[in-house]
C-alpha cells in the first residue's frame, strides 16, 4: 500500500529543475566539467567587458542625425555621416535632380533578382523579362529618349558595385562552363587555349588585371580611341571570375562518373545533347557550393575598382572621410559598409542553400 | 607589380616618341568634342574632391573650370576624371584627358621623360612639419629623436629622411598608408611629429580634437610647386592653358574681380582694356574668343578669390596665402604682361 502511494504520487513529481528546462541545459552544456564552467566564466566575463561599452558607444552616446560639429562634443558614435552624405555614398556623381533614376534601376534589379529566385519563373518567359529589364535600367542609367544622358563616367555609388558584380557573375558563368569544357575537349587547340587562359589568368591577382585595364590597355589603342572606364574594369571582371568558375565547374564534370558520358552515348546523344540534358546539370549541381563562394568573393572583389578611381560604394565612403568635416568618423562609416557587404553576401549564401536543397535528387 | 609598372613606362615612352607626329591636334579635337576632359585628384579637400551632392570643388577643379572658360566661354564645360597617382599621367599621355589638374608637382624627369608640359604654377606647396604645442618645439632644427608620422612610397618620406640626415639628427618613421588613419595615429600620440605637404598639415590640424593644441614648424623642407600639365605636341593648347592660370593671377594683380569684371570693361586703363578684349588682340593670338579673359573672371573669379572659396582663412583649411600671394605682396605669383 504504502508503496503504491508513494509510486502514484511520485508519478506527479518534476525533474529535479537542475536537470531539465534552462538550469539543466546550461549544466549540461556550459558547466558540465571545471574546465568547460571556467570557459563559460571566462567568456562571460568577456562579454561583460566588451558588450556594454560597445552598446554605450554605438547607441546610448550616439548622434543618429545631426551635423559634423555636434559630433565633436560626444563620446559615442557618430552614425550621422551617413544619413548626411547619404546621398553621395549611394548615388556618388549621379546628378542629384535625376536620382531617382538609379534608384529605380537598382529596385528594378532587385525584384528582377528576386522574381527569379523563384524556380517556379524559371521559363521561356524569363529570359524576355530579363532582356527588357536590363533595357529598362540602362536607359534609366544612361538617359536618351526623353531623358537627360548621364555618361557612365557618373555611374557611381551602390548602383556601380551592384551592375559590376551582377554584370560580373552573369558574364563569368557562361564563360566559365565553357572554358572548363573546353579544358575536358579532346581537342588539343582548344584545350591548350583554355589551360593558357585559366592559368594564366589565374596567375595573376585582380588587382593587376585592373590596372592593366585601366593604365596600359589605352597606351595599346591608337591615341584619341578611348574605352569607356566603366567597361574595361567590367571586363577585366569578368574575365577573372570566368577563370575561375571554370576550375569549380571541371571539378564537378570530373565528379560525374564515366558510366554517365557512356550512358549518353549509348543513348546516341551528340556532345552537345550530352551535356546540355546530361552531364552539365548533374555536373552544375554538384559544384553550387563553391560556385556561390567564387560569386560571393567576387562580389566583395568589385571594391577593388577604387584603385583605378571608379566611385563604387566602398569609394564614395572613403571620399566622404577624407572631407575635413567628417574625417575621423572611419569606424562607423566602415562598420556601416560591413552591414551593407553582409546583407548581400548573406542573401547570396542563403539563397545557395535554398537551391541546393530543392535541387537534391537524392543521388 | 613592379613589372607592371616597368612595361608600363616602357609603353610611355614608345608612344611617346610616336605621339610627336600629331603636333597641334589636341586644340581641334578638344572644340571638336565640346568639353574639356580634366583628370582631378578625387580625394584631396580644397584642391579636388566632389562634396556631398557629388558637385566637384576645389583649386585645381577651378583651373579646369577656367580652361573650359577660355576656350568655350562656358566654365560649364568640362569633365572631370578622378585619377589616382599611379594613373594620373598615363591618362594624360593617352589621351584620356586633356589636361591634368591634380596637385602634382613640376619636376625636370616627369617634363621630360614622361613627355609633359608643365605650365604656370597654381599652387606652391612644401613639405613641413606639425607638432603638437606641449613638445615646446620652436624649430624644426629640434626635432632629434623624434618619431615621425609619415605616408610611404611618396617624396614625402624621401625629403623627410634627407632632412634629418643632413642636419645630423636621429628619427624614428612611423609609416602608416591612409591619410586619415596616418592623422588618428598622431593625435593619439603615438608620434611627435606629423610631417606632409603644408597644405595638407592645415587640413590635418583643422580635424584635431582640438586645432588649437598644434602648431605648424616655420621650416619648408621642400618645394612642391604644383602645376597643372598637358602632354607634348601641342604648343598652342599648351599656351591657352598656361594663360588661363595666368589670367586669373594677371585679374587679381590688376584688382579685378568677378564682381567688379562688368564695371571694369568700361575701365580707362589700356593694360585693363587689353586684359578683357575691349582692346582686341590677345584672343586671336591665342586662337580664342577676344572675351576668353573677361569669360574666366566673369564665371570663375580671380587667383585670390579662388584660392578664397577653396583654401583660404575662412574655409576649413584655413591656410594663408604665404607663397600663393601676390608678388606684390611677398609671395611668388607673377604674371607676365597681356600684350
Amino acid at each position: 500500500m504504502t508503496d503504491k502511494n508513494a509510486s502514484t504520487s511520485r508519478k506527479y513529481l518534476k525533474p529535479p529543475v537542475t536537470e531539465v528546462g534552462v538550469l539543466g541545459w546550461l549544466r549540461e552544456n556550459l558547466f558540465n566539467n571545471w574546465f568547460n564552467s571556467l570557459l563559460t566564466i571566462l567568456t562571460i566575463y568577456s562579454l561583460f567587458l566588451v558588450i556594454p561599452p560597445l552598446i554605450k558607444w554605438a547607441f546610448v552616446d550616439s548622434l543618429w542625425f545631426s551635423d559634423a560639429a555636434a559630433c565633436r562634443d560626444i563620446d559615442g558614435a557618430c552614425w550621422s555621416i551617413i544619413p548626411a552624405n547619404a546621398r553621395f555614398i549611394f548615388f556618388g556623381f549621379f546628378p542629384e535632380d535625376q536620382q531617382w533614376r538609379p534608384l529605380t534601376a537598382m529596385i528594378l534589379l532587385l525584384a528582377l533578382v528576386l522574381y527569379s529566385q523563384n524556380r517556379r519563373s524559371w521559363n521561356k518567359l524569363l529570359f524576355p523579362i530579363w532582356t527588357a529589364g536590363l533595357f529598362v535600367m540602362g536607359w534609366l542609367m544612361h538617359g536618351g529618349l526623353g531623358l537627360p544622358v548621364v555618361e557612365t563616367a557618373k555611374w557611381s555609388g551602390l548602383p556601380l558595385t551592384l551592375m559590376l558584380s551582377l554584370f560580373g557573375m552573369v558574364g563569368a558563368y557562361p564563360l566559365g562552363v565553357l572554358l572548363a569544357l573546353g579544358r575536358q575537349s579532346r581537342l588539343p587547340a582548344i584545350k591548350s587555349l583554355c589551360v593558357v587562359y585559366i592559368e594564366l589568368i589565374r596567375g595573376v591577382p585582380l588587382i593587376s588585371m585592373l590596372f592593366m585595364s585601366s593604365i596600359m590597355f589605352p597606351l595599346f589603342l591608337p591615341e584619341g580611341i578611348t574605352i569607356d572606364k566603366v567597361l574595361r574594369a567590367q571586363v577585366a571582371i569578368i574575365i577573372f571570375t570566368a577563370a575561375y568558375i571554370a576550375e569549380v565547374v571541371r571539378g564537378g564534370l570530373q565528379a560525374i562518373t564515366k558510366g554517365q558520358y557512356e550512358a549518353a552515348d549509348s543513348l546516341g546523344l551528340n556532345y552537345g545533347q550530352a551535356m546540355r540534358l546530361i552531364i552539365l546539370p548533374q555536373a552544375l549541381k554538384i559544384v553550387i557550393p563553391p560556385t556561390v563562394g567564387i560569386l560571393i568573393s567576387a562580389f566583395k572583389d568589385t571594391s577593388l575598382v577604387v584603385i583605378i578611381a571608379l566611385y563604387d560604394v566602398l569609394k564614395t565612403t572613403k571620399v566622404t572621410l577624407s572631407n575635413p568635416k567628417w574625417m575621423g568618423y572611419s569606424s562607423e562609416a566602415y562598420l556601416f559598409l560591413a552591414v551593407l557587404y553582409f546583407i548581400f553576401c548573406y542573401a547570396m549564401s542563403n539563397y545557395s542553400r535554398k537551391l541546393e536543397k530543392a535541387l537534391h535528387t537524392g543521388r | 607589380m613592379k613589372l607592371a609598372k616597368i612595361m608600363a613606362l616602357v609603353m610611355c615612352l614608345s608612344l611617346l616618341s610616336a605621339g610627336l607626329a600629331f603636333a597641334g591636334k589636341d586644340l581641334d579635337a578638344v572644340k571638336k568634342k565640346g568639353f574639356i576632359q580634366a583628370g582631378v585628384n578625387g580625394g584631396v579637400f580644397g584642391f579636388g574632391m566632389p562634396d556631398e551632392k557629388g558637385v566637384w570643388k576645389g583649386l585645381d577643379v577651378d583651373t579646369a573650370r577656367a580652361i573650359a572658360a577660355a576656350i568655350f566661354g562656358d566654365a560649364g564645360k568640362v569633365k572631370f576624371t578622378p585619377l589616382t597617382a599611379q594613373q594620373r599621367f598615363t591618362a594624360l599621355q593617352s589621351g584620356e584627358i586633356d589636361v591634368l589638374t591634380r596637385n602634382a608637382t613640376r619636376t625636370l624627369t616627369r617634363e621630360t621623360q614622361l613627355g609633359l608640359n608643365f605650365v604656370h604654377v597654381n599652387y606652391y606647396d612644401g613639405q613641413g612639419f606639425l607638432v603638437p604645442k606641449k613638445l615646446g618645439v620652436k624649430s624644426a632644427k629640434e626635432l632629434d629623436g623624434a618619431t615621425v608620422c609619415v605616408l610611404p612610397g611618396t617624396t614625402t618620406e624621401q625629403n623627410a629622411a634627407d632632412f634629418f640626415r643632413s642636419h645630423n639628427m636621429k628619427w624614428k618613421p612611423v609609416v602608416i598608408e591612409n591619410t586619415t588613419e596616418l592623422a588618428k595615429t598622431f593625435f593619439a600620440g603615438r608620434c611627435d611629429v606629423l610631417t606632409s605637404d603644408a597644405s595638407q598639415l592645415a587640413g590635418t590640424r583643422a580635424v584635431a580634437p582640438n586645432p588649437k593644441d598644434y602648431v605648424i614648424l616655420p621650416e619648408i623642407i621642400s618645394k612642391e610647386p604644383l602645376a597643372p600639365c598637358v602632354r607634348h605636341g601641342d604648343d598652342q593648347f599648351r599656351d591657352i592653358v598656361d594663360f588661363a592660370v595666368l589670367a586669373m593671377i594677371n585679374a587679381e594683380e590688376l584688382g579685378i574681380t568677378s564682381k567688379n569684371v562688368d564695371q571694369m570693361l568700361k575701365s580707362k586703363n589700356p593694360a585693363i582694356k587689353r586684359f578683357l578684349g575691349v582692346i582686341p588682340g590677345n584672343g586671336k593670338a591665342l586662337g580664342l574668343d577676344e572675351k576668353w579673359a573677361y569669360n574666366i573672371i566673369k564665371q570663375v573669379g580671380n587667383y585670390g578669390e579662388v584660392f578664397d572659396r577653396n583654401v583660404g582663412p575662412k574655409t576649413t583649411l584655413g591656410l594663408e596665402r604665404g607663397l600663393n600671394a601676390l608678388w606684390t605682396n611677398g609671395g611668388l605669383m607673377y604674371s607676365p604682361p597681356f600684350k
